[in-house]
């Protein structure tokens, strides 16, 4: 396994649902992530664990693009990844986000 | 406004089957995915380890009435039991024998023990059955529920059977030894893994139903599993009493043995569901039948 | 019988035994200074099939009923290499089969029957878990082998080297084959050695509560140290 940490810019918003939320699973070519509240309103974090080595290019572009399209300040997202393709990471990031959201 | 959709109990999640089987908003999780009680054991081997070790458990509400539920995520290395997930299934077990509530929802989808970690896990599984059993003897029934993508298989088909009830899913599998060991160890004359057919006809909700392995058939839909648990923590309860399995007396068991015995003595050339299914008067169309006109027909047809 | 199982019975009970075998199905009694014992098994490494798991189970009911108030121990003789693979098992419900011989086996706890599992020659999975693992207290005699699946299978599924699977065994109890694996994680309490006192061991193990002590046993020992911590966590976790 792989780890990544990163510490990104983010806006914050403050209507997001104040709650822990685990998205997705860890199975072949999928991914979970948890979401918990962070530490800095105004950079969010991530925590990735991934079973795919020699990535972190990749992952520091889909998360950075993820950080700029969300406000997610104030957040920490941490993933457990069995080798999802970025087009996957995106998509399972942005439902967890829309689960904040509430809907 | 209500909503008509079906949703696919199949293709939920574990924590998506938590939140459509329960009243919403009732669930309160034990060990939550926060608490990171991951397995050392599949991180050892360098394997992906989840938040939550591939099991939800906690106690939320059935139709205002208290349960505890225990939910395995079938996608997770197979939903198979490891030290960490048989524990907090045997914590959950441990406490509803404590706390008594209505019943126990065991959302079983499991292959049984994990292999990266297999002593902890039959170990554990052998503790579930211990702790299911004081479950029971408090007087708490505990309902399984076999509609995910792994079924159960290996300890967790055991487990699962030694439930007050089963209520199962066409798409539902129940079983001891899956088709693909068999087939690994005995040859592909023995048991065609990749024949979905066949694999239905042995493993499947609908002969499972037929031979009262499980109590009652429901379509793939989280709204029938949740109305067919329901109905086992209220109504027409123990089905299980009807097939002559009554767990707890040895009247009960000894009637267990005399059915199991029968069975046993079927026709020795009785390999498949479908001669099964023969033997009863029921023909091909058995397949095209919907769970409840399937129920029906076996409750009709019983002495 | 088989001349192996014929010594341990002897060894066990040198007042005197009668067990029959049937279809690798072991039942009788034997005598020990606290009175006579059932004894039921399996022999020459049996797969449990629905015929087998019936005869158990129908052992067992039979020492419940015909002990009245008197609940004699029951000694299982486990030796089994697991379930029996076939596709007509399957169908019949295998599963079942076997969880009626742990209710069989349960109900003889609930009524007070001391249960005791020597392993002699093979325990593995399925077969050693619908009646051997249910014990009171769980033995190893010398050279069984407990297992749920040998170290290349497991390579060959997970796809984890073999070589790393025997330098990982090594050092951990937790996945590879062995009855002392085993004893480390609290799943078998005792492993007896060539030159002991079987039968004065076994009297020893005649008496003792009925409680499930394996997880504290695991953390104790050192090879199962989340099991018992975790189940105690669930039980005190808020709400």
């Amino acid at each position: 396994m792989e780890t990544l940490h990163l510490d990104l810019p983010s806006l914050q918003d403050d209507t997001l649902l104040p709650r822990v939320l685990l998205h997705g699973v860890v199975s072949s070519g999928n991914l979970e992530v948890l979401v918990e509240p962070g530490r800095d309103a105004a950079r969010c974090i991530f925590e990735v664990q991934t079973a795919a080595h020699g990535f972190a290019e990749v992952w520091q572009a889909v998360l950075t693009d993820f950080a700029a399209r969300h406000p997610v300040g104030g957040l920490s997202f941490s993933i457990h990844d069995a080798g999802a393709t970025p087009a996957v990471v995106s998509l399972r990031l942005d439902q967890a986000f829309q689960s904040l959201r509430g809907s | 406004m209500m909503s008509t959709a079906l949703q696919s109990y199949r293709e939920a999640t574990a924590r998506q089957r938590v939140q459509g089987l329960l009243d919403a908003g009732s669930f309160t999780e034990w060990l939550g995915p926060a608490r990171r009680i991951t397995s050392p054991h599949l991180a050892a081997l360098d394997a992906p380890v989840s938040f939550d070790d591939g099991v939800v458990v906690g106690q939320g509400h059935l139709a205002a009435q208290a349960v505890v539920v225990i939910a395995q995520e079938g996608l997770f290395n197979g939903g198979a039991v490891g030290e960490v997930h048989g524990a907090k299934i045997r914590g959950a077990l441990l406490r509803a024998a404590r706390d008594r509530p209505q019943a126990v929802l065991l959302c079983v989808d499991s292959g049984g023990v994990r292999l990266h970690e297999a002593n902890a896990g039959l170990i554990a599984i052998s503790e579930i059955m211990r702790a299911l059993f004081a479950v029971q003897s408090a007087g708490i029934p505990v309902i399984a529920l076999v509609g995910g993508t792994c079924g159960a298989f290996g300890g967790m088909g055991i487990v699962a059977r030694l439930c007050n009830a089963i209520i199962i899913s066409e798409e539902g599998r129940l079983g001891l030894s899956g088709p693909e060991v068999i087939e690994t160890v005995k040859g592909v004359e023995e048991f065609d893994s990749r024949d979905r057919a066949l694999v239905w006809r042995i493993t499947g909700g609908k002969i499972r139903r037929t031979l009262g392995e499980a109590t009652v058939l429901v379509d793939d839909d989280m709204a029938a599993f949740r109305s067919a648990a329901a109905a086992e923590m209220f109504g027409d309860r123990p089905h299980l009493e009807r097939w002559g399995l009554s767990p707890d007396s040895l009247h009960g068991l000894q009637a267990a043995q005399r059915q199991l015995a029968a069975r046993a003595a079927l026709d020795g050339s009785i390999r498949d569901g479908q001669q099964v299914w023969n033997q009863l008067g029921l023909g091909e169309e058995v397949a095209l039948m919907s769970p409840a006109e399937f129920n029906l027909c076996l409750e009709a047809r019983k002495p | 019988m088989s001349i192996g199982k014929t010594a341990l019975l002897d060894r066990l009970f040198p007042s005197g035994h009668k067990v029959t075998e049937v279809g690798q199905v072991l039942c009788g009694w034997g005598e020990t200074p606290a009175g006579r014992v059932h004894v039921i098994g399996t022999t020459e490494h049996a797969a449990i099939d629905s015929c087998i798991a019936l005869a158990l189970s129908a052992a067992v009911l039979q020492a419940v009923a015909e002990d009245g108030t008197d609940h004699r121990p029951i000694v299982f003789i486990a030796d089994t290499q697991g379930q029996a693979l076939s596709r007509r098992e399957e169908l019949l419900g295998l599963n079942g089969y076997f969880a009626h011989l742990a209710r069989c086996v349960n109900l003889a706890r609930g009524a007070g029957h001391r249960l005791v599992t020597l392993i002699d020659g093979e325990a593995v999975s399925g077969g050693f878990l619908a009646f051997g693992l249910l014990a009171d207290a769980i033995v190893a005699l010398p050279g069984a082998e407990v297992r749920v699946m040998d170290l290349r299978a497991m390579a060959r599924i997970t796809r984890i080297p073999y070589e790393r699977l025997t330098a990982l065994a090594r050092s951990s109890p937790v996945f590879a084959p062995g009855a002392d694996n085993y004893w480390r994680m609290g799943g078998i309490h005792a492993l007896w050695t060539e030159t002991e006192d079987w039968a004065a061991q076994l009297l020893a193990l005649l008496q003792g509560g009925g409680e499930d002590e394996r997880a504290r046993l695991g953390a104790e020992r050192g090879g199962r140290k989340l099991a018992a911590s975790v189940a105690q966590e669930v039980l005190h976790a808020h709400g």
